[in-house]
């Protein structure tokens, strides 16, 4: 490894350990397509079974469009693209909470860099999203949809989204040893979240007052919406939209390296 | 430099009267205390070299397996420090990480992974892994079909894939039937050859005083002993007989090595010699000699039933061989008046090899559980010099004769089989087993 990425912090241990982190991220899925005919297909047709679900309901069955909209699998785009991106989000926070208890026995018998932890989080979560983002993508160049070039501009809005939730994933899995209540807690907090952003209905079909609280106060909402403008208007996302994001995300992954590093020797002691 | 210099650490655990005191007081860095101390380390300093291994000995709690976990660096000190030069493995469980649904392979690579390896260097010690845990057809079969045996000797050997600059055992070497057992310490022992630093938590004296060249003892978060492991383990020997009984400690230096002696002296040993068979003191046998070890024994309370014994070890602390009244069925059941004296030899033949050995002394009460009346270890030092045997290799001269032959030399009768499992058959095994031997 040269000197340069050796600077990045934590990338030295992660490189070594890259072989773990990926074996780690995949088990699950392995395990699940062990003693299986289809094995690592499955998944995919999951995806799959989805997405078409999605759009036959809504294109053929109940026709539904967006408002001021006359592309008729234009709702049915709206709402996938908000469910996959929706769903790395929610899953990477859900899954960082059990982080600890469910590797207690690694982080107590071995000797190995706890960073790896959260990062195993973000790839097999990723790898399911690239799956579902893949089957998609697929089915929106069949039917001649796929945007141009804004679509890079996911990069960035991906970036942001996932440092959010892995610093909150992180910041909430080290109190959720202490309090088994914060799991809980969050598995409803993420159901009423999911619903105060535009997900299934569209911003413009609320009351203005709620609109802008929501556009405001819920990081996702514009997140979220970035995502629909380069799905369905093929524009690249604004920067100056997201500069309070930025600085959310930093502070967040601060807040949680500073509670990781402060309250993980007690964690230690308590698994 | 020292591979591992541990300066002065301590460790408390804590306990809470509910979660809620454990979260403020953490987040707060310790301003605000809500917390029920209990030490396990009260400052420990220990340096280690490169290819040193250490033997750590002590009660449970005494806190060994929390050091450990220390050098592992899978729990932090609360004062004091820590520097490791090196990369340190560890045995403090075996299989963690493992899957039973995956097989042994899989799980082998996932232990190379938590070892932090490459890709690339994987595959090869994969092989390595498999050939050294003997699974044979069974690595290819998943783990849940496995004998615990079986399992742990896959452990060992994932475990052990790659020579650490450190490693910390615990307990862990007890793996598999003899056979593996052998093969594992064989391991363990070439990685310290090689330079390794291994740490050793055991319970098993002999594990220590042939793996380590120091041993400590650790009692109640203090380290209380430090130095060579025969020494080290004498001294614990003697700890844990006074705390059976609240006995006497007395080590003292004679013959150039520490002496460890403890015991309620009801009867107490006043003189140890070795005498050739003229009666002669000596401290030099040939190979084959016989040497009488004699110990004169005072008596203290008439009411006890002596049970006198020795036993005799090599330079390295290795038992080489003991016996006592005892055993040999002598009883000693005069009725000795306070202040009388008498003695009790033991003539022993030395089949041993070149070299430096010590002679423990015991006498201990017959009738109350061999609770100890006097007892010193590496009493005596005598030298055994390998005159007039021809040489060999190992501890000592076992009488061999040797003889060669044309031919295979494997019998190939098949009506003698036959024959054989017939008196098998019939019952006659002893007639079989006298002509065959």
């Amino acid at each position: 490894m040269n000197a340069a990425i050796a600077k990045v912090p934590f990338a030295a241990p992660l490189w070594q350990y890259r072989a773990f982190i990926w074996s780690a991220a995949t088990r699950e899925m392995r395990l699940q397509s062990m003693n299986s005919v289809l094995g690592w297909l499955w998944p995919v047709i999951n995806a799959a079974a989805l997405i078409l679900l999605y759009m036959t309901l809504f294109v053929e069955v109940l026709k539904s469009r967006l408002p001021g909209s006359d592309d008729s699998m234009s709702y049915a785009i709206y709402l996938c693209i908000g469910i996959i991106n929706w769903t790395y989000f929610s899953n990477t926070i859900l899954r960082s909470l059990n982080i600890f208890g469910e590797n207690a026995m690694l982080l107590k018998k071995a000797g190995f860099p706890k960073i790896t932890l959260p990062v195993v989080v973000i790839v097999s979560q990723g790898v399911q999203f690239a799956i579902m983002m893949g089957v998609f993508a697929a089915l929106l160049v069949v039917t001649g949809r796929i945007p141009g070039w804004p679509l890079l501009g996911m990069i960035p809005l991906l970036i942001i989204q996932q440092t959010i939730a892995i610093s909150l994933g992180i910041l909430l899995g080290t109190l959720n040893v202490f309090f088994r209540d914060v799991g809980q807690a969050v598995g409803i907090i993420l159901t009423f979240w999911f619903w105060l952003t535009p997900i299934v209905y569209p911003l413009s079909i609320l009351p203005p007052g709620v609109a802008s609280f929501v556009t405001n106060w819920n990081p996702m909402t514009r997140i979220i919406d970035g995502y629909h403008n380069i799905f369905l208007n093929d524009l690249r996302p604004h920067t100056s939209d997201f500069i309070g994001h930025v600085v959310l995300a930093l502070v967040l992954s601060g807040l949680a390296y500073f509670c990781f590093k402060r309250l993980y020797s007690a964690v230690q002691d308590y698994l | 430099m020292p591979l591992i210099s541990i300066q002065n650490i301590t460790k408390k655990y804590h306990t809470y009267n509910s979660d809620w005191d454990r979260f403020l007081e953490a987040i707060t860095n310790g301003w605000i205390r809500r917390r029920h101390e209990h030490w396990i380390l009260k400052g420990i300093s220990l340096d280690a070299e490169p290819g040193e291994s250490i033997g750590i000995i002590g009660y449970n709690g005494a806190g060994k397996s929390t050091l450990l976990k220390i050098v592992l660096g899978v729990s932090t000190p609360d004062t004091g420090t820590i520097a490791i030069n090196g990369r340190v493995a560890g045995l403090l469980e075996l299989g963690v990480g493992f899957h039973p649904e995956f097989t042994g392979r899989e799980n082998a690579v996932i232990s190379c992974q938590l070892l932090g390896l490459a890709p690339d260097e994987i595959p090869p010690l994969v092989e390595e892994i498999k050939e050294f845990s003997e699974l044979g057809e069974y690595f290819d079969e998943p783990m849940r079909t496995y004998s615990t045996g079986m399992a742990m000797r896959l452990a060992f050997s994932s475990s052990t894939a790659v020579r650490p600059e450190i490693l910390v055992v615990d307990e862990a070497l007890a793996v598999g039937d003899a056979y593996f057992q052998h093969k594992s310490m064989a391991r363990i022992r070439r990685f310290r050859e090689a330079g390794t630093t291994l740490f050793l938590v055991s319970h098993d004296p002999t594990a220590i005083k042939n793996l380590c060249d120091r041993a400590i003892i650790l009692e109640e978060g203090v380290m209380i002993r430090d130095g060579r492991p025969d020494e080290v383990l004498d001294y614990y020997q003697a700890m844990v007989n006074r705390r059976k009984k609240d006995e006497e400690i007395r080590q003292f230096h004679g013959d150039g090595v520490v002496v460890t002696r403890s015991g309620d002296a009801r009867m107490e040993i006043t003189a140890i010699q070795i005498l050739d068979m003229d009666g002669k003191p000596a401290r030099v046998f040939k190979t084959g000699e016989t040497a009488r070890i004699r110990q004169t024994i005072t008596c203290n309370d008439p009411h006890v039933r002596p049970n006198v014994g020795i036993m005799i070890r090599d330079r390295l602390g290795n038992h080489i061989y003991g016996t006592n009244t005892h055993l040999k069925k002598v009883a000693i059941d005069d009725r000795f008046e306070v202040g009388s004296q008498f003695h009790v030899d033991f003539d022993v033949q030395m089949l041993l090899g070149g070299g430096s050995y010590n002679v423990s002394v015991a006498v201990v009460d017959d009738a109350l559980h061999s609770s100890h009346l006097d007892w010193i270890d590496q009493a005596v030092v005598f030298q055994v010099m390998p005159d007039g045997v021809p040489d060999y290799a190992g501890l000592t001269p076992l009488q061999a004769r040797l003889s060669y032959g044309l031919g295979p030399g494997i019998e190939r009768d098949p009506e003698h089989e036959t024959e054989r499992v017939a008196q098998h058959g019939a019952g006659r095994r002893a007639d079989r087993v006298e002509a065959g031997d």
